[in-house]
């Protein structure tokens, strides 16, 4: 298989531009003769959905949420980057294209990461319009803030909930939808297959998650929108039910799966504090803005602070040692997450970390409670610190924060071209579903940005190359491929219900969470992943044995929805460690140890690894094969990530 | 986190808890028995630790709604001994940790009650009729696309705090439940206000309120008797002058829109 | 005009109305009040009795009194829809356990009990006073007025009656309590500026006025 990008030709800023005017349109009238099947309803299928009806499209959308607005994308705090410029700072389209090319460590496709920034300041326009109460200053306008990786003020953001607001946008235009007629929204609703006809996307199987029925829909296309898959590694600052269910069963059909082995881990989360710990909470990177991160100077010091000896209060500046401002002058506080991450694990690793388990270091803002006062530090982040005090029940204005990393987002995803066309004909992926902008890290406030870059104004314009050269007859559900994949789908929930074993799903999903997460998280070695391999197949095998789940199909059953999850993410497991054994390199957030600069920093190998690695399942059993696009830079220069 | 107190001792309880199997059900509170519960847990991980040992005992786990555990989905909805979201002000489900709580307790978890939120299965409702009401007309009717430069209009900074403290709403339902006439008012004003407080919201102002009163009211929701157990009950603080605004708004809209019906 | 009826149906129109029917209420409250000062002059009741004989005979007055009989059906009527409804919406089964005490006053949530005490007692005060002072036979006064005042007297010697009309003027201060504000609320008369003192002065207003009716019976019991 030949992978082809669809880069179009020309020079970078003119390729979009180019491309809208190349596609070929639907006629107005024809377009309520398409049917488009979205599934998921975060901000990338929200915002897809609701974009497609308005254009005319009839859309069927799928949430296994009771409500679109309770997509994970509701959790993300920080803010949304948009080269608008308003803060007169020096930023330019160019240079949040630069900036994200440079923060994914040059592993992402320029003309995708030059059309991101070009529709950012679209985006920000799109929302405001929809009534998204952005901050704004005192004059009137919109407020700007500081992100890690960048050097500009060029994040939008309303308060600590960004994402809130923004998916409460896009919930409201697919709303407006609904209510039109134009999307019919099937909530609580699991997509378990996908199908494929004449070699084409046709449709979805799905089953209710309340009645358990097992319906087949059918459409012109798919477009996935379904997020990231953090969740294999079972504690992530994902939502418990964030899965990667429908595109990995996009997978096996026939869709690429790209560069799984790119996770991101987030530098200021919540630490963990039991066996028990459910999900990890993050605390937004806007926090490094104002507060700064050390921990004490010498392993001495830091063990007499575990053990209760001396308090926080009581240890001297001399004593403290701010690593990141230290070692990052440039950046300080705000280097790129995997930075931040990797250096807060060294910390730790030295015996330096803080807390009872050591596994933390100290999110301190005294400085910055001094010097503007605890009121400036509560209008800028007291539902953080309210939240913070919640879990821990300790209050950040009188002792720092104590963070530690933790899995928060995945660069990898289904492989997509230009279109965001995965391998599949007519099957579309958007958001943090598809791999394309982020490389090998994605920096703060870019999430948000994709996800409605995606869904807002790409896949609008892309879908429509593809329906304009489909027959506008109506799809339906009488091909063969239709109940073949339902009886697949209802054999394996079939066979989940039958083994009745003995470990819960639950318990297999934090077995692999652990194993992945210390063979296959923030640093990997090849030795730790050639055991990582062996010990998944050994936990899948036991899975397909010694499972257990009890009720049945025909109702709703948690359990069950969990198993199936959890059976794809082993399969899905096993293929990043597959992937991060292959990338003999470090890059961004897939950190091998093997691989590293004399300073400890990630050492790329541009010559053997810039390119994107795509796999093709093929079959039970055998191992994955690699396609490989090679990554061709023509604007951006490869250099060592410097953020000193 | 560990750390905040290590030496606190795990807790012994008592839970009754509403069991149903589906809408068509009657239910009933079933005991059972938690031990050595950290203090550091949240409830629902507490909850977790129940589910597990009734699945290795081949029973039913305990259906809830639950997703982000970090407050912010809305999914989470569980009446904890007597109270919308349990005993803690300002505190979703999932934020509420058994530090709260004492060894030997008895606590009580019950689904949201109210007609217009059937409950689906033993602690899980149905919420779907905030999505219609949101449907009705809970949004600006902007296409994508064509819209004016962002700051394009400026909108005073208290303006927009105003309406985001509006925005803010998780649309968890505690309002509904924690109201003695399961009134929907808070959820619905906080949508009202909100865009009533922008300059976006003008242009579609009194049909906004009226469609979404209307469909509230056709919902079967309650109608408001200001008795504040909502707002107090609120886990991210929605203030009841949002319902001022909405009775102002509907009063507004209902003397000069230009609707008939 | 269906949308007037469509709007004054719905679930904020019904509280709108509430909302005025009780204001005005209020107001009249306040005028009964001010008349009824009357019994403390200490001339025998020549004053009240002049005042009540033009109550009863004023044109104008006895026009307003149809209004006010108007204000108290609609105030009772959407109260008995809105408790219905509001019934309805709640479902059949309740909570267990419910703890709305730690969530909202007491009288907020019990208005209807509060009501229909206020109601028993303003028929029964009716009929003592309104219905014998209209329709009855009072002997008349050295001013050739009904001496509704030595009704008032003997009523008010009595404690099962003086007992009920403290009650009911506690009843009442809790309901005015809510009500008064609550109203200003339901008509979306709310300003950061004003509703405070709205507040406090809905809770003066309640506490004062019938404090003002319930001193009238304790004052001919124990001193009189």
């Amino acid at each position: 298989m030949k992978l082809e990008s669809k880069i179009p030709e020309g020079p970078l800023a003119e390729k979009w531009d180019k491309h809208k005017f190349n596609v070929k349109l639907v006629n107005p009238a024809n377009k309520r003769k398409y049917d488009v099947i979205v599934v998921g309803t975060g901000l990338a299928g929200a915002s897809a959905a609701a974009s497609l009806a308005e254009l005319g499209y009839n859309v069927k959308a799928f949430s296994f949420h009771d409500s679109p607005r309770r997509a994970h994308s509701i959790a993300a705090q920080g803010g949304i980057n948009a080269a608008k410029n308003y803060q007169n700072d020096g930023d330019s389209v160019y240079r949040l294209f630069y900036d994200t090319v440079k923060g994914g460590d040059y592993r992402a496709r320029e003309a995708n990461v030059y059309r991101l920034a070009q529709v950012s300041v679209n985006i920000i326009d799109q929302c405001v319009a929809q009534g998204v109460p952005f901050a704004r200053e005192y004059g009137g306008l919109l407020a700007n803030r500081s992100f890690g990786g960048a050097q500009v003020s060029r994040t939008f953001y309303a308060r600590g909930q960004t994402g809130q607001q923004l998916l409460l946008g896009a919930y409201s235009a697919l709303s407006r939808q609904i209510a039109y007629g134009k999307v019919k929204m099937y909530t609580r609703t699991e997509m378990l297959d996908l199908v494929i006809v004449d070699g084409q996307a046709r449709g979805i199987i799905t089953r209710n998650l309340i009645t358990g029925e097992i319906q087949q829909h059918a459409a012109h296309a798919v477009v996935l929108a379904t997020g990231g898959y953090g969740n294999v590694f079972y504690l992530s600052t994902n939502a418990k039910y964030s899965n990667a269910t429908a595109a990995w069963r996009a997978h096996k059909k026939g869709a690429l799966f790209a560069n799984p082995c790119f996770t991101q881990i987030h530098p200021t989360c919540i630490p963990v504090s039991g066996d028990y710990q459910s999900k990890l909470t993050l605390m937004s990177e806007s926090l490094r803005n104002d507060g700064r991160v050390w921990v004490p100077r010498t392993k001495e010091m830091a063990e007499r602070l575990r053990t209760g000896q001396v308090r926080v209060a009581d240890i001297p500046e001399e004593e403290r040692d701010y690593f990141l401002e230290r070692k990052y002058p440039a950046f300080g506080n705000l280097v790129p997450r995997d930075v931040a991450s990797r250096n807060a694990k060294m910390m730790c690793d030295e015996g330096r970390g803080v807390g009872t388990t050591g596994l933390a270091v100290f999110l301190d803002f005294a400085d910055s409670i001094k010097r503007n006062g605890a009121a400036w530090v509560d209008a800028k982040y007291g539902n953080l610190f309210a939240m913070y005090e919640k879990i821990t029940g300790e209050n950040p204005y009188e002792v720092p924060m104590r963070i530690y990393p933790a899995v928060h987002y995945t660069m990898g995803g289904l492989w997509v071209d230009y279109n965001l066309q995965t391998t599949i004909p007519g099957l579309y992926a958007t958001g943090e579903c598809n791999f394309s902008d982020h490389g090998a890290n994605r920096l703060g406030a870019s999430a948000l940005m994709q996800g409605l870059a995606d869904g807002y104004f790409v896949i609008p314009y892309t879908i429509g190359d593809y329906l304009a050269q489909t027959a506008p007859k109506p799809v339906t559900t009488e091909h063969p491929a239709f109940n073949e994949a339902e009886a697949n789908v209802r054999a394996q929930i079939q066979k989940l219900l039958s083994i009745n074993g003995t470990r819960t799903p639950d318990d297999f999903h934090k077995a692999l969470g652990h194993i992945m997460w210390e063979k296959c998280g923030m640093a990997r070695s090849a030795e730790g992943l050639q055991q990582a391999k062996a010990e998944i197949q050994k936990l899948r095998r036991e899975f397909w044995q010694d499972l257990k789940v009890v009720g049945t199909g025909e109702e709703l059953n948690q359990t069950l929805e969990k198993a199936a999850r959890v059976a794809d993410f082993i399969e899905l497991g096993e293929l990043m460690v597959d992937d991060a054994y292959h990338r003999n390199e470090s890059c961004g957030g897939h950190f091998r140890e093997e691989y590293q600069t004399p300073e400890g920093e990630a050492l790329r190998d541009d010559e053997h690894f810039a390119y994107v690695a795509a796999w093709e399942y093929q079959g039970e059993n055998s191992p994955e094969l690699l396609h490989k696009e090679d990554l061709v830079f023509e604007n951006v220069k490869l250099t060592q990530r410097s953020y000193k | 986190m560990a750390g905040s107190n290590p030496n606190a001792k795990p807790l012994n309880l008592t839970l009754k808890v509403w069991r149903q199997k589906n809408r068509n059900t009657n239910g009933q509170m079933v005991d059972y028995q938690v031990r050595d519960i950290s203090q550091e847990m949240s409830f629902l991980e507490m909850l977790d630790v129940l589910n597990e040992d009734l699945l290795r005992k081949g029973e039913e786990p305990v259906a809830f709604d639950h997703d982000c555990r970090e407050g912010i989905c809305g999914s989470c909805n569980l009446f904890i001994n007597g109270r919308a979201h349990g005993p803690e002000p300002g505190t979703t489900t999932c934020q509420l940790h058994m530090r709260k709580f004492n060894d030997g307790d008895t606590i009580t978890i019950e689904p949201w009650r109210a007609e217009a939120f059937p409950v689906n299965k033993d602690l899980s409702v149905d919420r779907s009729a905030f999505d219609r009401i949101i449907q009705a007309g809970g949004y600006v009717s902007v296409n994508t696309g064509g819209v004016p430069d962002a700051n394009e209009i400026p909108i005073p900074k208290s303006i927009a705090d105003q309406a985001f403290d509006a925005a803010t709403c998780i649309g968890c339902g505690a309002c509904v439940a924690a109201c003695k006439n399961a009134s929907a008012m808070l959820f619905v004003s906080a949508k009202v206000s909100q865009l009533a407080l922008l300059p976006q919201g003008q242009v579609e102002r009194k049909q906004r309120v009226e469609n979404m009163v209307a469909q509230m009211d056709k919902e079967g929701f309650g109608a408001c008797t200001n008795i504040g157990s909502c707002a107090a009950e609120c886990p991210v603080g929605i203030s009841l002058e949002n319902i001022a605004i909405l009775n102002r708004e509907f009063l507004a809209a209902k003397a000069t829109s230009n609707n008939l019906a | 005009m269906s949308w007037l009826s469509n709007a004054l149906t719905s679930s904020i129109g019904r509280k709108i109305i509430m909302a005025v029917t009780g204001l005005f209420l209020c107001s009249f409250l306040v005028i009964h009040l001010i008349g009824n000062l009357q019994l403390f002059k200490n001339d025998g009741g020549q004053a009240f009795n002049v005042y009540s004989h033009f109550m009863g005979t004023n044109p104008v007055i006895r026009t307003i009194e149809w209004v006010l009989v108007a204000g108290f059906v609609f105030h009772i009527y959407e109260s008995i829809m809105l408790t219905r409804r509001n019934k309805a919406a709640r479902g059949p089964q309740g909570y267990v356990v419910n703890h709305n005490e730690q969530n909202s006053p007491w009288q907020s949530r019990n208005m209807g009990i509060l009501g229909t005490i206020i109601l028993i007692f303003l028929l029964i005060h009716l009929y003592n006073f309104f219905y014998r002072a209209r329709f009855g036979d009072l002997d008349p006064d050295i001013n050739n007025n009904d001496d509704l005042y030595t009704l008032v007297v003997s009523s008010f010697h009595q404690w099962w009656y003086v007992l009920l009309y403290v009650l009911a003027q506690i009843a009442l201060a809790y309901h005015l309590i809510h009500g008064f504000k609550s109203a200003f609320q339901t008509l979306g008369l709310t300003h950061r500026k004003y509703t405070p003192f709205i507040t406090y002065f809905g809770y003066a207003f309640s506490i004062i006025v019938c404090a003002g009716f319930a001193v009238m019976p304790l004052y001919f019991f124990f001193i009189k």
